[in-house]
């Protein structure tokens, strides 16, 4: 069997017709293919939907999330997963909003809610690679403990931010020619970590660690930092992910981002990612996070109920699980 | 003639897309034989043994059980059938007791709501009292890998079935149990029962089979009585070419060096090995063997700091190591063959190249850390040239290989960082023949150029072949080292067993 292979020239690898056939393969592919098709049915079904409004609108709502699912693509891949994320983007809001209200400079504010937030990823991974708990259930509670904090400090009503400064506000509210702020952080932040994902050192031990962890310890992966770090960084792009909403809707919400990690979570399993780790791309996960967002304002421009968006949702990302399951067995 | 035999496969095609995993096949097994079958990996003797259990569906061809043609549609009509079948992978549930393991498929069709403990209990020890002295009340995830395997087979041995087939049964088990197990399999065969044995190992073959066939190819190259055939003519018709010596050629005496490479000057762990010290010289292969559970594993990988801390001295070159973890111990050209390729050797669904680089990439990334993929292929492309890998395109996942050439991948990405010293635990468990021939003639090369090669193995012939000097442990401690023409199983066995009071 393994004669024949080796009797291939090594030279029939690079050829076009693999790369054809290996973009073919790629997941990616597939999800641009869907979007895609969403949008010339959607162009005919709907006129406002290929508008530039609409686009815009489409591309804020997903793009503060979409810095949470690159956090969160990245502790997949390391083969853990944070059930917090929507509480301590949350988090980030109140503790800055609440420091703003003190009479904090809303920088340094921000910076110390960026800073907390890092801190409860820290503890999290402390929990994880420490303790040696598992993640679902430390991040369980930390999801918990975290929206308590928020109601406790707010009473439970948002905070107004009113007397924010403009040029705070420029960060969620701002544009830099026709494109909003907003979504320039987002395609920066998108594009740096796509390219470190694939490209450092420090991220190919994070898919060493996810793809088995034993053998990365066995090739002097000091697995354990690896795995505190991939948590603390999903935390810390909570933080910055609630700092740009604050900065958006002029307030703090202690109840913004319930469901939150549905959402995030499914966008990176969509794309790819694994929930059993070494597999995943940053790329793929925002592919997956343009797909829900096409599908919810989709359904919005058709006027399907709300209620109906949850139900499809869950359904897109069982069916995306599913035929990616199919695919991986046919391959074994 | 024919009513002797109790199963008959005849012209059996399967073929994976465009491989051919058999053509045309026959085979037959007589009432009440022990029949081995040999064949590199990929030959084609786990397809048809799939196709016999029923987890694979032939293309073509007949299958006759006692004379009758039957369809075995899945593992569970081949247990009706009176087909067991012991995997080489251990699949046991690690959280529930021996007994519960044991008698798994029993509860499964048992109608009663309620678990009988007792008589379960009972009746595990029954059957685990033939093989060896397992508590049927402990878990399996308490048990040590050998004992997993025993489990294993007595689960097999209460399916009352006709057929048993075993493969590689013994790869994890020591001399003494593997020997406990032949005269179980013999009492099978004189009940009547027939038993198919899969088998690297020549010895185990000749000493306790009847008849031997040779899978090469998908095809079935010859079926000949132990008596007729000897090992040399096995190996031949395995391999399909005329291998030379088995065993690359030994250390002359001449060329002792007193070069010392290593030297380990009493290392302890404070629990499962304790007051280790040894040396090794420079161009000699030195084996460590010793029972599973002796502490040959735990005292290298004490020395390469992969678990816990250790007391002792570790002088590499004249220079004291004081590595605190593992990669300190990489930094210092000192690295870890695992024993267990696929549980953390290699990384399975990651491609060859990614693998070779994991010990230390940023040896193929600039000084920001950012990785170039050419170096990286680069390395992967002459290292597999090195070993002489076989496979289709560096890109392919590691699970694509066949295990001898995983195996060369976790070698390959060992070489990688150009070590000092290179400890190899089992380092051709599951390997075929003819890469197990390849990977002892490179570690003979490489102790040649002035790589310390330390050797730990179960296999005895291995150490004996390939090794100048062998260490023994027993318990944790050296109980004494042989070397040149002292190196005999009789001398290696009798410094590695324990007191017959600790056997119990």
């Amino acid at each position: 069997m393994s004669a024949n292979i080796s009797t291939q020239p090594a030279a029939s690898g690079q050829g076009s017709a693999s790369l054809l056939a290996r973009l073919l393969h790629m997941r990616e592919t597939g999800l641009i293919a869907i979007i895609f098709v969403l949008f010339v049915v959607m162009t005919f079904a709907s006129p406002y939907f290929l508008t530039w409004v609409n686009m815009r609108a489409m591309v804020m709502a997903f793009a503060v999330e979409g810095i949470v699912v690159i956090g969160m693509t990245i502790l997949l891949i390391s083969g853990g997963i944070d059930l917090s994320v929507g509480s301590v983007t949350a988090l980030a809001m109140v503790v800055a909003g609440w420091l703003f209200l003190a009479g904090v400079d809303p920088w340094v504010a921000s910076g110390i809610a960026i800073a907390a937030c890092t801190g409860i990823g820290a503890i999290m991974g402390y929990f994880v690679t420490r303790v040696g708990l598992h993640h679902f259930i430390v991040s369980l509670a930390i999801m918990v403990i975290a929206r308590g904090i928020c109601l406790l400090a707010t009473g439970g009503r948002p905070l107004g931010l009113f007397t924010l400064p403009p040029e705070f506000k420029f960060i969620g509210q701002g544009s830099i020619g026709p494109i909003p702020l907003v979504i320039i952080i987002f395609i920066v932040a998108v594009v740096a970590f796509d390219l470190m994902l694939r490209k450092t050192t420090v991220f190919r031990k994070v898919f060493y660690t996810g793809s088995n962890e034993r053998a990365a310890a066995y090739s002097g992966i000091r697995t354990k930092k690896v795995v505190f770090l991939t948590t603390t960084l999903c935390s810390a792009l909570c933080g910055v992910a609630g700092i740009i909403y604050m900065a958006r809707f002029g307030s703090a919400q202690p109840t913004f981002g319930l469901g939150m990690e549905l959402n995030v979570i499914a966008a990176a399993v969509i794309g790819g990612a694994s929930l059993n780790g070494g597999t995943g791309t940053i790329f793929g996960a925002i592919l997956g996070v343009v797909l829900l967002s096409v599908v919810s304002s989709s359904l919005a421009l058709l006027d399907v109920s709300v209620y109906w968006q949850d139900i499809i949702r869950g359904s897109i990302l069982l069916a995306a699980v599913s035929i990616d399951h199919y695919l991986h067995k046919r391959r074994r | 003639m024919s009513d002797n035999l109790i199963l008959q496969i005849s012209g059996v095609s399967k073929s994976f897309g465009p491989i051919h995993a058999l053509k045309s096949v026959d085979f037959d097994l007589r009432k009440g034989e022990i029949h081995a079958l040999a064949g590199e990996n990929g030959a084609g003797k786990s397809t048809l043994m799939n196709i016999i259990d029923g987890i694979l569906q032939p293309d073509s061809g007949e299958i006759l059980l006692d004379g009758t043609a039957v369809k075995i549609t899945s593992p569970t009509r081949a247990q009706q059938l009176g087909i067991g079948f012991v995997h080489q992978e251990i699949a046991l549930c690690p959280d529930i007791s021996v007994a519960e393991n044991i008698f798994m498929s029993a509860t499964n069709v048992s109608k009663s709501l309620f678990m009988d403990f007792k008589a379960l209990h009972k009746k595990a020890a029954d059957v685990l009292g033939q093989l060896c002295d397992i508590d049927p009340a402990v878990k399996v995830r308490d048990l040590s890998i050998s004992s997993q395997q025993l489990v294993e087979i007595a689960k097999a041995l209460t399916l009352d079935c006709r057929v048993l087939i075993l493969d590689e049964p013994t790869a994890a088990l020591t001399e003494k149990e593997a020997q406990i197990l032949f005269g179980i399999m013999r009492k099978l065969a004189d009940r009547g029962i027939s038993i198919i044995y899969i088998s690297h190992r020549m010895v185990e073959i000749f000493d306790n089979c009847d008849r031997v066939t040779v899978f090469r190819d998908g095809q079935n190259i010859t079926t000949r009585n132990v008596a007729e055939i000897g090992p040399g003519d096995v190996v031949n018709a395995m391999v399909g070419r005329v291998l030379g010596t088995l065993y690359p050629e030994k250390q002359a005496e001449g060329d002792r060096s007193d070069d010392v490479l290593l030297k380990v000057k009493n290392l302890s762990d404070g629990s499962r090995f304790h007051d280790v010290s040894f040396q090794l010289e420079r161009g000699c292969i030195l084996g460590i063997a010793g029972l599973i559970g002796s502490g040959r594993s735990e005292i290298v990988k004490g020395i390469c700091r992969l678990e816990g801390a250790v007391t002792g001295e570790v002088w590499l070159n004249g220079q004291q190591l004081a590595t605190q973890d593992y990669q300190q111990s990489i930094d210092a050209g000192v690295v870890y063959l695992s024993e267990d390729r696929k549980g953390d050797g290699v990384f399975l669904d990651m491609p060859i190249t990614v693998n070779i680089s994991a010990l230390k990439v940023e040896q193929v990334a600039s000084k920001l850390g950012v990785i170039n993929r050419d170096k990286e292929e680069g390395q992967a492309t002459a290292l597999a040239k090195k070993l002489n890998l076989k496979y289709g395109r560096l890109s392919d996942p590691v699970s694509s290989l066949s295990g001898g050439n995983q195996q060369k991948v976790a070698i390959a990405k060992m070489l990688s960082v150009n070590p000092k010293l290179i400890f190899l635990d089992e380092p051709t468990r599951g390997v075929d023949v003819g890469a197990k021939v390849e990977i002892h003639k490179i570690l003979r090369d490489l102790a040649q150029s002035g790589v310390g090669i330390v050797v730990i193995s179960s296999e005895l012939p291995e150490l004996i072949g390939l090794c100048d000097r062998v260490m023994v442990v027993r318990e944790g401690r050296i109980s004494g080292e042989v070397s040149g023409a002292d190196i005999t199983e009789e001398n290696v066995m009798r410094l590695a067993s324990v007191t017959d009071a600790a056997i119990a």
